[in-house]
């Protein structure tokens, strides 16, 4: 992918700022379910995610389901309060004094939900979904704001005068997700969170809109943070890779040191769950077996022991941090860092040049 | 992003959908069109509600004037079709008035119960644990009397007459309705389309005017529709008990419980109050179903 020619007017920081720095972002939810219990059990949904997305740059996060991949795009617009952590977006501080409000943060950025259907509102008409936003968050003139849907929805490639007046039960899957997009793009942001968004579609309505997203962000120079579990896709489509487990990152890095030269065992065993085109290549084994740990009690030390083949008592013990192997490749894993103990520490080739 | 068909334009206009864009109460007002139970029902009560309202033309005689002389006449008498009362009143004419009331006793508790139980439950869904928390325990309450008798306690309490009828109904109907309004705006607050218009930033007033009240307020009107039949025979099960309506005024209950008496001398008259009574809370029960299915909308049919 290229960087896009030119930054928004409204950029503080220049190219080299990164658009979005996440620090340590935590989110424990009380545990449900056991009726009278005072205890303090809680689900570790996201325990201290750090990344940073670049400016024009697409991020994908990838993960089992449950891994916190959509809790983390919901801490990151608020939806859900954050327990801990910080978040600067363009140099300024989320909530800091000096920096911007969550309201602030919230028109430059944005998400695209997965379910086309349950994210618009059944009783109003497509282009009152899209006028909401400049109408109420911005205060737009009514008439201003059915100009701004009627251009959206050009430019998600939908006829205005076909569909602006339409409901979103009359039209299909792959047209309400362009709906979403073009809500999303409604406050003009400068960010845009696509929590699976292509993955309910069809394959190739999924490609239509992989397309569609490909020229909006050449056109109006977005970045995108890319969440999904199908591989293949993100592979397509991002120009660096977060991989979470259970709430935490156990790698990130380029699309292509992810994809060729990973090196958490975690990253592996998804990597070759990947469905392949080659009949040759079948995946004949299980990766990996079972479902990941409850994460109300998540496993000691580094989560992913219970299912890593290579876990020994270190592991246990100590909670690998994420450190970097090469330029912008981190990984947790006490296999890669030659002072933990780990038996193999420092043996595991790993590619790199 | 490489494109993924190289072959195939990006941005093509989409034109697959067809015909001209409908609103969503025209359609739901089209699919009733096409149900014939519902337009039938609706039917009888437009009539039930015109003879209440016209009642002074379309009864024959006037409602409360007796006569000894004619107490107790059988359907088909000349003059009397439907017969008389104990009291020789024309029956026709009775029930004719007597749907003046009882549509007022039946209606108007449902109403009020509806603004107040309806922002009640949308406050109980959308406010915190503690706001909710209190309304719903004080709803509980309400919830540990059957509604037959705590209609009868509040009535016998405050006394009766029409509009304490009005009031206990109210009282016993608004619980109900909080927590209908209650889980309906909880499942919607939990949507997508509330989460991406919060994630808009738009303020609370705006996504609860626009986004969460629109999409409670169809389950609510069809819940309050099937009230109605309830509160029409409640209001009935009053008057019989001495306790809503007053006499002479004509009140199906009322008339029910006047003619209680007469049932072995005259038992098709003594039935017909009772008649009215099922028939208009059958019609404001189908009428609820109709309009559920008709609201139903989840894709074209």
């Amino acid at each position: 992918m290229n960087a896009p020619a030119s930054l928004p007017a409204d950029d503080r920081g220049g190219p080299q700022q990164p658009l979005l720095i996440v620090r340590d972002l935590k989110k424990h939810f009380p545990a449900k379910g056991r009726f009278l219990s005072f205890g303090r059990d809680t689900v570790q949904a996201v325990d201290g995610v750090s990344f940073d997305v670049g400016k024009g740059e697409t991020v994908g996060i990838v993960g089992e389901s449950g891994c916190g991949k959509s809790t983390t795009a919901r801490l990151l617009l608020h939806l859900i309060e954050p327990d801990a952590g910080e978040m600067i977006f363009d140099g300024a501080g989320v909530g800091a004094p000096d920096g911007i409000s969550v309201r602030e943060l919230r028109l430059q950025m944005q998400m695209v939900f997965q379910d086309s259907y349950s994210s618009l509102n059944p009783r109003a008409t497509i282009g009152d979904i899209i006028a909401f936003g400049p109408r109420t968050a911005k205060k737009v003139s009514a008439k201003r704001a059915q100009e701004r849907a009627e251009a959206l929805l050009e430019q998600v490639g939908l006829r205005p005068s076909l569909f602006a007046r339409r409901y979103p039960h009359e039209l299909s899957g792959g047209q309400r997700q362009r709906i979403n997009i073009a809500r999303a793009l409604a406050l003009e942001p400068r960010l845009l969170i696509l929590d699976e968004a292509v993955s309910a579609l069809d394959k190739s309505v999924e490609a239509q809109i992989l397309n569609l997203l490909s020229d909006l962000r050449q056109n109006l120079g977005l970045t995108y943070l890319f969440i999904s579990h199908d591989l293949n896709v993100v592979r397509h489509v991002s120009d660096r890779v977060v991989v979470m487990y259970l709430g935490r990152i156990v790698e990130t890095g380029g699309v292509e040191a992810i994809f060729r030269r990973s090196s958490h065992p975690y990253t592996q065993a998804l990597l070759r769950a990947m469905p392949s085109m080659d009949p040759d290549r079948r995946t004949k084994a299980s990766p990996l077996i079972g479902d990941p740990p409850n994460p109300i009690n998540p496993p000691s030390g580094c989560r992913f022991r219970t299912r890593c083949a290579f876990a020994e008592e270190v592991c246990a013990r100590v909670s690998p941090g994420l450190a970097d192997i090469a330029d912008r490749h981190q990984v947790a894993c006490h296999m890669m860092d030659t002072s933990s103990g780990h038996s193999r520490a420092g043996t595991t080739s790993v590619g790199h040049d | 992003m490489a494109d993924v068909s190289a072959a195939q334009p990006l941005i093509r206009p989409d034109t697959s959908a067809s015909a001209e864009p409908r609103s969503y109460w025209s359609t739901v007002a089209e699919r009733l069109m096409h149900d014939r139970v519902t337009l039938a029902v609706g039917g009888v009560l437009l009539c039930v509600i015109l003879l209440a309202i016209f009642a002074p033309w379309a009864a024959t005689h006037d409602p409360l004037q007796g006569s000894v002389l004619r107490r107790l006449k059988p359907v088909g008498t000349p003059g009397f079709f439907l017969g008389t009362d104990e009291t020789g009143r024309d029956i026709w004419s009775r029930l004719v008035f007597g749907g003046r009331l009882s549509l007022i006793c039946g209606i108007t508790p449902v109403l009020l119960a509806t603004l107040i139980g309806g922002t009640l439950g949308l406050i109980a869904g959308i406010g915190g644990r503690l706001i909710n928390m209190t309304i719903m325990r004080v709803t509980d309450v309400f919830f540990a009397f059957p509604s037959v008798l705590l209609a009868i306690a509040i009535c016998g309490v405050i006394g009766a007459g029409i509009g304490n009828t009005i009031l206990s109904l109210m009282i016993v109907f608004t619980p109900p309705i909080v927590r209908v309004t209650e889980s309906l705006t909880a499942q919607v607050k939990n949507r997508d389309f509330v989460e991406a218009a919060r994630a808009s930033g738009a303020p609370v007033h705006a996504i609860i005017r626009h986004q969460i009240v629109p999409n409670v307020l169809g389950g609510m009107l069809v819940y309050s529709t099937s009230l109605v039949s309830i509160s029409i025979i409640l209001s009935a099960g009053l008057s019989f008990l001495g306790l809503g309506v007053t006499p002479p005024n004509p009140e199906w209950g009322l008339m029910l419980n006047a003619l209680r008496q007469a049932i072995f001398v005259n038992p098709i008259v003594a039935a017909l109050p009772g008649v009215a009574i099922v028939i208009t809370s059958l019609c404001f029960n189908l009428l609820s179903d109709g309009l559920r299915s008709a609201m139903d909308i989840k894709l074209p049919s």
